[in-house]
């Protein structure tokens, strides 16, 4: 599998995901920065957590003007797949890429903790390693990780099987306890919590490196499930 | 600039007091320069011997202090001390204050004290890994107060968790001493190839200085002099002098001066913190022996029309200094470029000693370097033994009446827990990312916390220790106590003890009971430094904490850094297997002055605390190391503030398991659950450990006692057989974890 990480100015775990991605075997990864235009050959693009142009604004609102954006849609269009986590669900929110926005935390606090979620759909190509249902360890860290779409968009979701992950115990305040979501296709997921922070046993879970194992192993099996 | 006054006005009208400078430094200067001063050379000079700059009144006592180490491989006096921790790598770290800003401006004043030290640390070369905090306030029960921690913790997070260092531990406490003067001490911690370490050295003459990062603005304009002045009503205008922080900029700046040392073109580089360009450029100079010119006109400013003055002055945040030989300056430019960071040459290493800058072409200053740097003034202050010492001392902490019975005692030790000095602070490090970077493997919570170092086996310990109370009552008892359980709480985990950072957080050195203080707690320090192996590799010194003509509790605040060399011997605080058995290392004494119990149940802070044996201490961590080492042990953690029950208490709640624990001797019941006597650890270990314990603290000479064993989800203390403490762990927990929260939100 050849993976890509994005590297915004001012994203903060694209060295984490790089790392996460390199323990698996068979994985090679690059670091692409966001002025980069080609996108091309990967089988995976990673766009990682962090405050990308500090956030000022609205959490990813401007690093969907940047560059290698327009790449990245066009790789999104023929169904590469896109692991959008924390601040990457974000900047894939903002360039319409995955339904909905993001709110402020309903504490109004950044939140950073273990967190346990819910696998909704193990028939995705980012949860085949989980059964439906099973919980999961896998930290979050966000200031505005409250997910928010209409009751319309919400219906969807849940109707197209788009709601992958689900906090058992809500954080931030999210519609329908909503931890991580794919587009109609299947081949984008954004998410809040953070897998390259649960890969391995010390971290206090190894359950993050599943999902990348996941993405691992529909990649290996030539990509079409 | 016109309105600025004439060297005759600042001599006349003595405009250089209000830059905190006094009659006599004001002579001194006009000695060196051979004529008087004009308005930008004064205001120069005067951050330069600010206290906060200049160390005027701490340097004689901050000689007391040991620095030298085998493995020290660079000591006090550049941006971070830095450590050998083997195989080639090293450790820097660093801890500095920003109490003042804070208390004026909590969000942007606790930011940008992160900010400042991080620049510390990359300026050396190092990575920054881990950052830590150390937090005091007026009671919560105060609006006032809540706000200002409030709005701190924010700062904290709103920076660190933007620039991706992980915020992973720091200590909070919570006292009337710091109500209007709160402190907020911020350590960063780095690591760093021997072959990469930075010096700021303005080395080379004729060689180009280049200035990095954002524009300079009329921001922090005499933030060291702030810095150095008591707090009172009028502190509030001091507003303009507090900077603003741009940590999404700090995460360029960071990156980019990485990659350009990594390059290894740098010949000398150094942050613009306190007193920005000004000290920057002196120290560099000074440091390699030369001058430097500026040219001023070419530094780049957020607001027109700025003078000379201003920009020396301005503590705009997130800049740097450097300077490479002329060969690699496209090499440079190129790096700046990538990262989108603005970088200007202003000015060039000279050879006559000293500091000149021309604006619009005219030299509009000239300055000697080593008189800027070198020859401020050195106060050896007046020394008295402050009067209360005698009075809190002999105040009788042993009479008060028993507190005895199963449910008077259980709810004492719910009071503890509860105390916001003792309870959970998960309310703050759960709005600071403590995972980022990965390598957390010991989160906010426990004795210390653990970061591993990638690509080895180990793991770097960290702690931040600070007890005003005891240093209080007293100061060399307290300084050394403040030294001892900094390391204590580092062998807890299973680390050995390397070096200190330090900040010393007093009020006026002016006052002679307050230099007693200094004095006193900073050679109590030095001795458990000595004793302890753990030289000073560098700190921080916060005078002048004082609102409305009262000082805060002196408060030497440790932090301190160890070494795990196998990460899988790492241990934790809480129980962790049911059938082990409870152990105390060390002997408990009848120390009740200044504990938690009797401020919390007796609302007193009075007596002696407890002294220190540095020697039992020094054997308690030998033993406490060789246990972990052979691994024999499922938990340890420190026993200090509220005693063996809150301790115990606490182990229990972290591991999720009750215990049955059992304590003997002849203290009062309530004396023996919350004495605070020094050098104790309350460890746990399975049952087929026991002699292979036993036979290492009896070869050392350490106290242990058996005192019981983990299991079901109850807590039960007897004392002589008399049932003390008995509580679900659930509710222990729920006194602890919910007392911060409950009383934030019910404002």
């Amino acid at each position: 599998m050849k993976a890509a990480v994005i590297t915004f100015p001012g994203s903060n775990c694209d060295r984490d995901c790089l790392r996460a991605l390199e323990e698996i075997p068979g994985c090679e990864a690059d670091s692409v920065w966001h002025a980069d235009q080609d996108l091309a050959g990967y089988d995976l693009i990673v766009l990682p957590g962090g405050f990308s142009y500090g956030d000022y604004l609205r959490s990813g609102a401007i690093a969907r003007f940047s560059p290698v954006m327009a790449a990245l849609k066009r790789e999104a269009d023929r169904g590469v797949t896109i692991l959008g986590i924390c601040n990457g669900f974000q900047v894939l929110l903002e360039a319409g890429l995955l339904p909905g926005a993001m709110r402020r935390n309903q504490s109004l606090k950044f939140v950073c903790k273990p967190c346990e979620l819910v696998v909704d759909r193990a028939d995705s190509r980012f949860s085949s390693r989980f059964q439906e249902g099973q919980t999961l360890q896998v930290p979050v860290a966000h200031g505005e990780g409250n997910y928010y779409c209409d009751d319309e968009t919400l219906k969807r979701l849940h109707g197209e099987g788009q709601v992958v992950f689900r906090y058992a115990d809500n954080p931030n305040g999210s519609v329908a306890d909503i931890a991580g979501i794919t587009n109609e296709t299947g081949n984008v997921l954004g998410m809040m919590p953070h897998p390259e922070r649960a890969t391995r046993a010390r971290l206090g879970s190894v359950d993050g490196a599943e999902i990348f194992g996941a993405i691992f192993d529909f990649v290996s099996a030539g990509g079409k499930s | 600039m016109s309105m600025e006054p004439t060297p005759e006005e600042i001599r006349d009208h003595r405009v250089y007091a209000d830059f905190g400078l006094t009659d006599a430094e004001y002579e001194l200067i006009c000695e060196k320069l051979g004529r008087a001063p004009n308005y930008v050379e004064v205001g120069i000079f005067s951050v330069m011997w600010s206290e906060h700059c200049s160390y005027k009144n701490s340097r004689p006592v901050l000689s007391l202090l040991p620095t030298k180490g085998p493995h020290v491989l660079v000591g006090p006096g550049e941006g971070a001390g830095i450590v050998d921790i083997g195989d080639g790598q090293a450790v820097a770290f660093k801890i500095e204050s920003h109490n003042h800003p804070s208390a004026v401006e909590p969000y942007q004043g606790a930011a940008t004290g992160v900010g400042g030290i991080l620049r510390d640390i990359f300026s050396m070369g190092a990575r920054p890994v881990a950052l830590l905090n150390s937090l005091r306030f007026g009671p919560l029960s105060d609006g006032r107060n809540r706000y200002l921690f409030e709005r701190v913790v924010e700062g904290i997070g709103g920076y660190g968790n933007c620039v991706g260092v992980p915020t992973v531990g720091g200590e909070a406490v919570f006292d009337d001493a710091y109500s209007g003067n709160p402190l907020v001490n911020v350590m960063c911690v780095g690591l760093i190839d021997h072959d990469q370490i930075q010096k700021g050295v303005a080395g080379g003459v004729g060689n180009p200085v280049f200035y990095v990062g954002p524009a300079t603005g009329r921001d922090g304009i005499h933030g060291a002099t702030f810095a150095s002045e008591e707090l009172n009503e009028e502190s509030e205008e001091r507003r303009p002098a507090v900077q603003v922080g741009d940590p999404f900029m700090k995460k360029l700046v960071m990156e980019s001066c990485l990659e350009l040392i990594d390059s290894g073109i740098v010949v000398g580089i150094q942050d613009m913190g306190a007193a920005g360009l000004t000290c920057s450029s002196a120290e560099m100079a000074s440091k390699a022996g030369n001058g430097m010119e500026l040219y001023l006109d070419r530094v780049p400013c957020r607001a027109e029309g700025m003078t000379p003055y201003e920009m020396m002055l301005s503590e705009s945040q997130e800049r740097m200094l450097f300077v490479v030989r002329p060969e690699h300056v496209d090499r440079a430019r190129e790096i700046f470029e990538r990262w989108e960071v603005p970088c200007v040459e202003v000015g060039k290493v000279t050879d006559d000693g000293r500091l000149r800058l021309i604006f619009h072409g005219e030299e509009v200053g000239d300055l000697p370097v080593r008189g800027l740097v070198d020859d401020c003034p050195v106060y050896e202050r007046a020394v008295e033994r402050p009067g209360y010492l005698d009075m809190v001392q002999s105040a009788e902490t042993l009479n008060d009446p028993e507190i005895a019975g199963v449910q008077e005692l259980t709810a004492a030790l719910k009071a503890v827990l509860a105390d916001h000095t003792v309870a959970s602070k998960r309310w703050i490090y759960e709005q600071f990312d403590h995972m980022v970077q990965g390598n957390t493997v010991q989160a906010p919570g426990g004795d210390a916390a653990v970061v591993e170092v990638q690509g080895t086996r180990k793991a770097l310990a960290m702690a931040l220790d600070g007890d005003g109370r005891h240093v209080f009552l007293d100061p060399y008892e307290g300084g050394k106590a403040t030294v001892a359980e900094a390391a204590r709480n580092l062998v807890c985990v299973g680390a050995r003890p390397l070096a200190v950072t330090d900040n010393l957080n007093f009020g006026s050195p002016e006052r002679p009971e307050i230099y007693f203080q200094l004095h006193q707690s900073v050679a109590g320090m030095a001795e458990a430094c000595e004793v302890l192996k753990t030289p000073v590799i560098g700190g921080n010194v916060s005078l002048y904490n004082e609102h409305a003509g009262q000082a805060i509790y002196p408060t030497p605040v440790v932090g301190m850094v160890g070494l795990i060399e196998d990460r899988d011997r790492m241990i934790g605080a809480g129980f962790r297997g049911d059938g082990d058995l409870v152990a105390v290392l060390g002997a408990t004494g009848a120390d009740l002055g200044g504990s938690a119990f009797r401020a919390v149940l007796h609302g007193a802070v009075d007596g002696a605390p407890p002294s220190v044996d540095l020697q039992a201490e020094a054997r308690l961590q030998d033993t406490m190391l060789r246990a972990v080492e052979a691994g024999l042990l499922s938990s340890a953690h420190d026993c200090s503030h509220g005693g063996l029950a809150t301790t115990i208490a606490e182990k229990a709640i972290a591991g999720g398991r009750g215990a049955n624990v059992r304590l003997k001797g002849d203290l009062r019941g309530d004396h023996h659950l919350f004495s605070e006597t020094t050098g104790r650890i309350v460890v746990s270990a399975p049952p087929e450990a026991k002699e292979a314990l036993e036979a290492i603290a009896a070869d050392a000479g350490v106290p242990l006692s058996w005192v019981g064993e983990v299991g079901g989800e109850e807590l039960t203390i007897t004392v002589n057989d008399e049932l003390g403490i008995e509580s679900a762990v659930a509710d222990l927990r729920d006194a602890y974890e919910g007392a911060i929260p409950r009383r934030m939100e019910k404002a």
